[in-house]
């Protein structure tokens, strides 16, 4: 009777358990159904030709759009990709091919751990390697800001999608009497291409959403720039000043501009998703 | 065969021997870098001031080029421990479930969900937070908190919304990815042979949780959420939305206040003078070096899983 009883209280104990694990599920998924509920439907009464197209109308103005924020945020994930995928996947590759060592390890361990670096240091950083030279905010700045943050986290992921190319492969290629340069560049690299490419796109996705780092390094602009060495608007950058203005229509111009900002990232990651199918690895 | 070793090696290999390592310390030099280039703009103002008082001190008025970075690091303890204590036990259950007791496909799913959570931009969060939970916050959640819990000092004050317990709650909502991420490969990496041995000898499947599978991953979990400390200190957008940013200190979660990351967002733009601007850069360098070692501290728990 007293073993029933024992037994019954360690099922139900364990039913309770399992019930607050699946409430931890719910909560913690609360919020994204929330936010991406939201900024859907908040975001799509914006949403027109002339909101993606335009300059950004003056407070009281209707009208206007967020064209030069979108542009600009692609100008600096472009300037951001010259300077940090060349970088991270060069460090990426290091690592998985010859990084077995002392020299490998630290190198390693420096990745991790600067992967979780404040983005707004590095905005400070890029601040005083470049604003403070040059003596005016620019897109350049920004571009670093967020390149720097792009590589330790694109060292790692390359480094994990070059050891997936199997070592027989490599094998092969020596045996047939390839140096190893050739080696690694035309049969591990091609390879492993696709994940490589996942992991850039990936990467891009991230520093679009970026807007610590910029504040102080791109600034803002309210026209069109092309200009490395001017200031440059940016979609987060617009979002935070529309989101923490008093005026209602600006506010509206935030959700407009997350969903715009969320399409944008969700696109390169689902971009990326396919690359990583598509490759061989 | 009696050639040296060096010769026989191709000239590519001999250039690639080079270029690979080359950019592999680049990764170093970027490190060091971000040290200099802090230290270098933070010079003008610890020479002024000593480190001593732009750490401890309590009032920070840029016009009199006096500043004391206390408030900003209180406040910068206070949400990201709020965040740690909210996100823990939600991302420790829900990597459980995820890892023992989820069928497949609805671990993928999860698991998915979790990813598209941690890609959203933390602006995005600082809108939703500014527009959503901080209303909330103001008309129901702060006067139920301060009606039960009133008799603790940490639930006094009027409901103003903005403030250290919102911060904290978005903070919680950013770093449970993290954090449940990390837990799920601390617990992928658990032999199947102990849990299987537990539940052989009659355990139902959270006793074998409770009495095999946490103790295993503990190391493991205290890393992880260090880890999330780390991304919660640093976390500059959506705290500065939510937070009120008034550098003051209180001990009620429902006042407004200031952390380090949102000081430097709101003022680094319009920095007037190398004092001020040093300041804000001293500031930045603390940053970083608490997150390198933070970071540093997690990843070794994390690796150490195995020997506890």
């Amino acid at each position: 009777m007293k073993m029933r009883v024992h037994s019954a209280v360690r099922r139900v104990v364990n039913w309770g358990m399992t019930g607050l694990c699946l409430t931890a599920v719910l909560m913690a998924l609360m919020p994204l159904g929330s936010i991406l509920w939201l900024v859907v439907s908040k975001g799509a009464r914006s949403l027109s030709i002339s909101f993606l197209t335009e300059l950004p109308a003056a407070v009281g103005e209707s009208g206007g759009g967020v064209g030069n924020a979108i542009v600009g945020t692609l100008y600096l994930v472009v300037l951001a990709g010259l300077l940090g995928l060349p970088l991270g996947v060069g460090a990426g590759v290091y690592l998985a091919e010859r990084g077995a060592g002392r020299l490998g390890s630290a190198v390693r361990f420096t990745a991790e751990v600067l992967g979780s670096v404040p983005s707004i240091v590095v905005g400070v950083v890029a601040y005083g390697l470049v604003v403070a030279t040059m003596h005016r905010f620019s897109a350049l700045a920004g571009g670093l800001a967020l390149g720097i943050l792009m590589v330790p986290t694109l060292a790692r992921a390359t480094e994990e999608m070059v050891r997936l190319v199997p070592h027989t492969l490599r094998e092969a290629s020596l045996a047939l009497g390839v140096p190893a340069w050739r080696t690694t560049l035309s049969i591990v690299l091609r390879t492993a291409w696709g994940g490589i490419l996942n992991v850039a796109l990936l990467g891009i996705a991230r520093a679009a959403g970026e807007t610590a780092p910029l504040l102080f390094t791109s600034l803002n602009n309210q026209y069109w720039n092309f200009r490395p060495d001017q200031p440059t608007a940016s979609l987060t950058v617009q979002i935070f000043n529309y989101a923490i203005s008093p005026y209602e229509d600006w506010q509206r111009k935030a959700w407009g501009s997350a969903l715009v900002l969320l399409l944008l990232v969700g696109l390169l990651s689902l971009l990326a998703h396919f690359t990583r199918r598509r490759s061989a690895i | 065969m009696l050639l040296p070793q060096t010769d026989r090696r191709h000239i590519g290999d001999r250039v690639f021997g080079i270029v690979l390592p080359v950019l592999g310390c680049a990764l170093l030099a970027v490190a060091l870098i971000i040290f200099f280039a802090c230290a270098k703009l933070a010079l003008p103002a610890i020479e002024k001031l000593g480190v001593l008082r732009l750490l401890t001190g309590s009032d920070w008025n840029p016009v009199e080029e006096s500043f004391g970075a206390l408030p900003f690091i209180y406040g910068t303890l206070v949400t990201s421990l709020v965040g740690i204590v909210l996100a823990l036990p939600i991302s420790v259950g829900l990597a459980l479930f995820l890892t023992e007791m989820a069928p497949r496909q609805v671990r993928v799913v999860v698991a998915m969900l979790v990813q598209i959570l941690a890609g959203i931009p933390s602006v995005v969060y600082g809108l939703w937070g500014l527009m959503v939970l901080v209303p909330l916050l103001r008309s129901t959640v702060e006067p139920a908190l301060g009606r039960w819990l009133g008799f603790l000092p940490l639930f006094r004050g009027p409901p103003i919304g903005l403030g250290y317990l919102a911060a904290g709650i978005i903070l919680a909502i950013m770093i449970l990815p993290t954090i449940a991420s990390v837990t799920v490969e601390v617990l992928r990496t658990m032999p199947q042979a102990l849990r299987e041995g537990a539940l052989a000898l009659g355990a139902t499947p959270w006793e074998a949780i409770r009495l095999v599978v946490l103790p295993y991953a503990r190391r493991g979990i205290f890393g992880a959420a260090i880890l999330g400390l780390g991304r919660a200190l640093g976390e500059t957008m959506a705290v500065t939305m939510v937070i009120g940013n008034q550098p003051e200190i209180h001990a009620s979660l429902f006042s407004p206040g200031y952390t380090l990351p949102s000081v430097i967002a709101n003022e680094f733009a319009e920095a007037t003078g190398a004092v001020h601007t040093g300041a804000l850069a001293a500031l930045a360098l603390a940053l970083f070096l608490v997150s390198l070692t933070l970071s540093g501290a997690a990843r070794v728990l994390i690796r150490s899983r195995r020997l506890r």
